[in-house]
């Protein structure tokens, strides 16, 4: 044990001394109280700001267009498509970072038709840097573990083999988000952090057979941009890509039905699933681009109410034919 | 360069080596993925696992041969493995310094004065070793001659419970499923256990120096047991001495070297060696001048009380009846598992399957499949980033001891070659009526339906139009698509494309839209419309999903997607599973 030392003498000088660090002490302890002073407590949900509003990455001025071209091969369908809509520097001007919305959603390899078919990703990725895109990044929220699917579908190979980047959704890139008059994307997860660091979006989707929605197209793709447990949203499936619909407006889609998958979608999982239905799509009104596509599955606008309800949202049109290119 | 820091720098590397080993043990081809890394090195050069498994099943399983090595190793030098190779001891030496660091020599010394609880690890060691020969013994007895009225086969059971124990099954468990998950973030239900004992046995080293080694490790038993042969040794080479046991300040076996030494307790760590000032102690091929132990301080009964006790612990652990008629149909094991009894026979738990699966859907069971199942791997499809892929195999390919049995894919998914014998099933999907939305709720859903990866589906739909309650309305008047009923509706409610109408006797007409008090019929549905005065009943189109018992790989897919979080809707249970013939649940 330390001795005790003696007390020090009990003069004036020590006594101000005294008072004036309990005083500082004083004041320094309500200072930090005053400064994390909340006087409300936690707000409900609805009142916090969720996400300022996603620009709309269509160009502006532009006619609505849409273009069908046939053929047994992607990359001249891609090529054949891109020149009917004008070239693909109608869309994309030098400078320009580009975000590729693939459907990578499940780890299948590419011939099986699940996932976006990774000559599409390359063959797009190609003409955007040659219209002079400085970044071109591809994304999506896959249902399986995504570096796999990224891997499997063959889309990440791709993707490198153009010079684009593979953005796998990560925790950290999703941000809350509430559409604007959404009712069902509200404080929702959103992949947005690949979102924020472009100036346009082009959608590449297959054409796929879904049990529930009647067809897995180009505004179906967008379910991709969302996390958390997004499998609520099939209790109303066509809402959800209504929304969907408003949620993004793309610079571009394309719709690839050299091969579509017309039963056991989404999943697919078997040759016989897929029909060499040898038809792409391009168009920058995702709506009028799946209204065109529902018949490669054999299907009207009619069976696919979600169409018609992002028109009646505002979204696009389904009446695809006045939008054909000639 | 002193022996002490070639030891550490041996201690360091294999340790790294380790940590390298768990961090690449995950599937692709990248420098640091799975690729061609021996991850299992450890468990194989590990005799203890092989001499389990050799009693267990009367085999070595393919690299656990490499134990041969270790064990011819230690013939010749003693328990190298334990102070220069292995991982937990490295990481309980480093412990220890810090333990006794700055504390007097005289301290030092008293922490490593020899202790009589050193024997407790023979005795686990004999338990271990005698719960995985039951079945040894039965083999044997059944091939001597005698009274041909021989009990049947299965009163002795083989209980291979080594890796609950075992230093490196402990540090791959620890590492695959508590360190290396905590830094990427992820839980594996179960792993608090896992983590508790690797950090409390951490912390006893603060206090005594390699703790576990000196009182629990059965395969430094095993080492010790083998290191009383050993031609190379720790000892004295005169018999005086001043007594100034500085010798023993460092002394990681606590085997008493500035005495009689205890030979199997010496770990190797070459401490003893430099601090003599007289130069007394030598690493040598002749015993100590001094004398030694050179067995461990056990006793004949102490031994034969062990090897009963484990004899009759493994059929006692069998009482509790998991691995037979009590079976826990929640257990569904990863692909390649054997039969439960063979399973059981080979498992270490190190956590190997679990580390390399992709999706992270296997983790270490509790007590669900008994106390001879706690850690063995499990599915669960509440954890992970999916269910089981389909067309993956990488758990039964890591498995050091077959436990799994390598699978091809085209034996997984029954093609090829295996076209005959049809899918792996590792168990089959159940829909929970009473939870599923669309059974239960009256509300479209069929998320299973949608990802089930088996082409064809093995979830199906039916079809049902279920009134929606309160939804027989009158009709006011009807006008081009747009009906008006008598009623008050909330605008939009039934807009969704899931909601039909039906007048009298009609066919159902697809709702597009509904106002305050009115119907939006779909144009191609419009052209029967109810009558005027009328009665008009709302329904939702369900989509109803069973399960086709002949597709069904019991994947789980459908179980981790189900929307229903807490319990899901959709559950997999073991029904059905391939590995286990007696599970046979449907004749196709």
């Amino acid at each position: 044990m330390k001795a005790i030392s003696p007390p020090p003498p009990a003069d004036r000088r020590w006594f101000l001394n005294r008072l004036l660090r309990a005083g500082l002490g004083t004041l320094g302890i309500g200072a930090l109280g005053w400064a994390f002073w909340d006087r409300r407590g936690p707000r409900p949900e609805e009142e916090i700001a969720a996400g300022d509003p996603l620009p709309d990455y269509s160009i502006p001025d532009q006619a609505k267009r849409l273009a069908v071209v046939h053929g047994a091969e992607r990359g001249a369908n891609v090529t054949a498509a891109l020149a009917a809509l004008g070239g693909m520097q109608r869309f994309i001007r030098a400078g320009d970072r580009v975000l590729l919305k693939v459907n990578a959603a499940f780890a299948a390899p590419p011939m099986l038709g699940a996932t976006t078919h990774p000559d599409i990703v390359s063959h797009v990725a190609r003409l955007c840097f040659q219209a002079g895109a400085r970044q071109v990044l591809v994304t999506d929220n896959p249902i399986n573990d995504p570096a796999s699917c990224f891997a499997l579908s063959g889309i990440a190979a791709a993707a490198q083999s153009a010079g684009a980047q593979v953005i796998l959704p990560e925790a950290r890139r999703f941000e809350n988000y509430s559409l604007p008059h959404g009712r069902l994307i509200r404080h929702w997860p959103l992949l947005r952090e690949p979102l924020r660091r472009v100036d346009k979006v082009i959608g590449l989707s297959p054409v796929k057979d879904h049990h529930r929605s009647g067809a897995s197209m180009a505004l179906k793709n967008w379910y991709g941009l969302l996390g958390g447990r997004r499998n609520i949203f099939h209790q109303e499936i066509h809402t959800i890509i209504a929304e969907l619909a408003l949620l993004i407006r793309p610079t571009l889609v394309i719709l690839d039905g050299t091969q579509s998958m017309i039963r056991n979608g989404p999943t697919g999982g078997s040759l016989d699933d897929l029909k060499p239905t040898q038809t792409l799509i391009a168009g920058t009104d995702p709506v009028a681009v799946d209204a065109a596509g529902a018949a490669l599955l054999d299907k009207t606008v009619d069976d696919l109410p979600h169409l018609r309800m992002a028109e009646r949202l505002g979204a696009g049109t389904v009446d695809y034919r006045s939008l054909l290119v000639k | 360069m002193p022996i002490v820091i070639t030891r550490r720098i041996s201690q360091i590397f294999f340790f790294a080596l380790f940590v390298w080993f768990c961090v690449v043990a995950t599937v692709g081809e990248r420098f640091s993925q799975l690729r061609g890394w021996p991850i299992n090195w450890f468990l194989q050069l590990d005799p203890l696992s092989g001499l389990g498994l050799l009693l267990a099943t009367h085999t070595i399983y393919a690299g656990l041969l490499w134990g041969v090595v270790t064990l011819g190793l230690t013939l010749f030098l003693g328990r190298w493995f334990c102070g220069w190779l292995c991982p937990f001891g490295a990481w309980q030496q480093f412990m220890g310094y810090l333990g006794k660091r700055g504390l007097p020599a005289s301290d030092k010394i008293a922490r490593n004065r020899p202790h009589p609880a050193q024997r407790v690890k023979y005795w686990l060691l004999a338990a271990l070793l005698a719960a995985a020969a039951g079945d040894l013994i039965q083999w044997i007895l059944s091939g001597v001659p005698g009274p041909s009225d021989a009990p049947p086969s299965g009163w002795l059971a083989a209980a291979l419970q080594t890796g609950l124990l075992d230093p490196i099954a402990l540090m791959h468990r620890t590492f695959n499923l508590f360190v290396i998950p905590l830094a990427e973030g992820r839980i594996y239900p179960g792993a608090m256990s896992i983590g508790a004992i690797f950090l409390i046995f951490t912390l006893l080293c603060l206090w005594v120096p390699r703790f576990y080694c000196r009182f629990v490790c059965p395969l430094g038993a095993l080492l010790g047991l083998l290191g009383r042969w050993s031609i190379w040794r720790i000892g004295k080479k005169e018999n005086r001495c001043a007594d100034c046991r500085l010798c023993e300040r460092d002394c990681e076996g606590a085997c008493a070297p500035a005495g009689t030494i205890r030979v199997s307790e010496c770990v190797l760590c070459m401490n003893c060696l430099d601090p003599c000032r007289h130069d007394l102690i030598g690493y040598r091929t002749q015993p100590s001048a001094a004398g030694q132990h050179a067995s461990p301080d056990w006793t004949r009964r102490q031994v034969m009380a062990c090897l009963a006790t484990g004899v009759v612990a493994a059929p006692l652990l069998r009482l509790d009846g998991a691995a037979a008629a009590g079976w826990n149909p929640e257990v569904v094991r990863p692909p390649g598992a054997l039969a439960e009894a063979d399973f059981l026979a080979r498992c270490l738990k190190c956590g190997q399957c679990m580390r390399v699966c992709p999706t992270q859907v296997i983790r270490p069971a509790g007590l669900q499949s008994g106390f001879e199942g706690l850690w063995t791997p499990m599915l669960d499809f509440r954890v992970g980033s999916s269910g089981c892929q389909h067309n993956c195999v990488a758990c039964s390919h890591v498995c050091p001891t077959a436990a799994l049995r390598p699978l091809s894919v085209d034996e997984r998914l029954g093609r090829g070659a295996f076209a005959q014998t049809g899918p792996l099933r590792l168990g089959m999907a159940f829909v929970d009526r009473g939870r599923c939305l669309p059974w239960a709720m009256d509300t479209p859903c069929i998320v299973c339906q949608e990802n089930c990866p088996v082409s064809p589906k093995a979830i199906f739909t039916r079809e049902v139009w279920q009134p929606v309650r309160d939804g027989r309305h009158t009709v006011r008047a009807v006008a081009a698509s747009r009906v008006v009923v008598a009623a008050t509706l909330i605008p939009g409610r039934y807009g969704t494309g899931d909601y039909f109408c039906r007048g009298e006797d009609g066919d159902p007409m697809a709702i597009a839209a509904n106002d305050a008090d009115a119907l939006i019929i779909a144009s191609g549905a419009a052209e029967k419309m109810p009558a005027v005065g009328g009665t008009l009943e709302i329904l939702i189109r369900l989509q109803q999903p069973y399960v086709d018992p002949a597709r069904c790989i019991g994947c789980g897919v459908c179980e981790h997607e189900c929307p229903v979080q807490g319990r899901r809707a959709i559950r997999v249970t073991a029904e059905n599973e391939s590995r286990q013939r007696n599970h046979k649940l449907i004749l196709f």
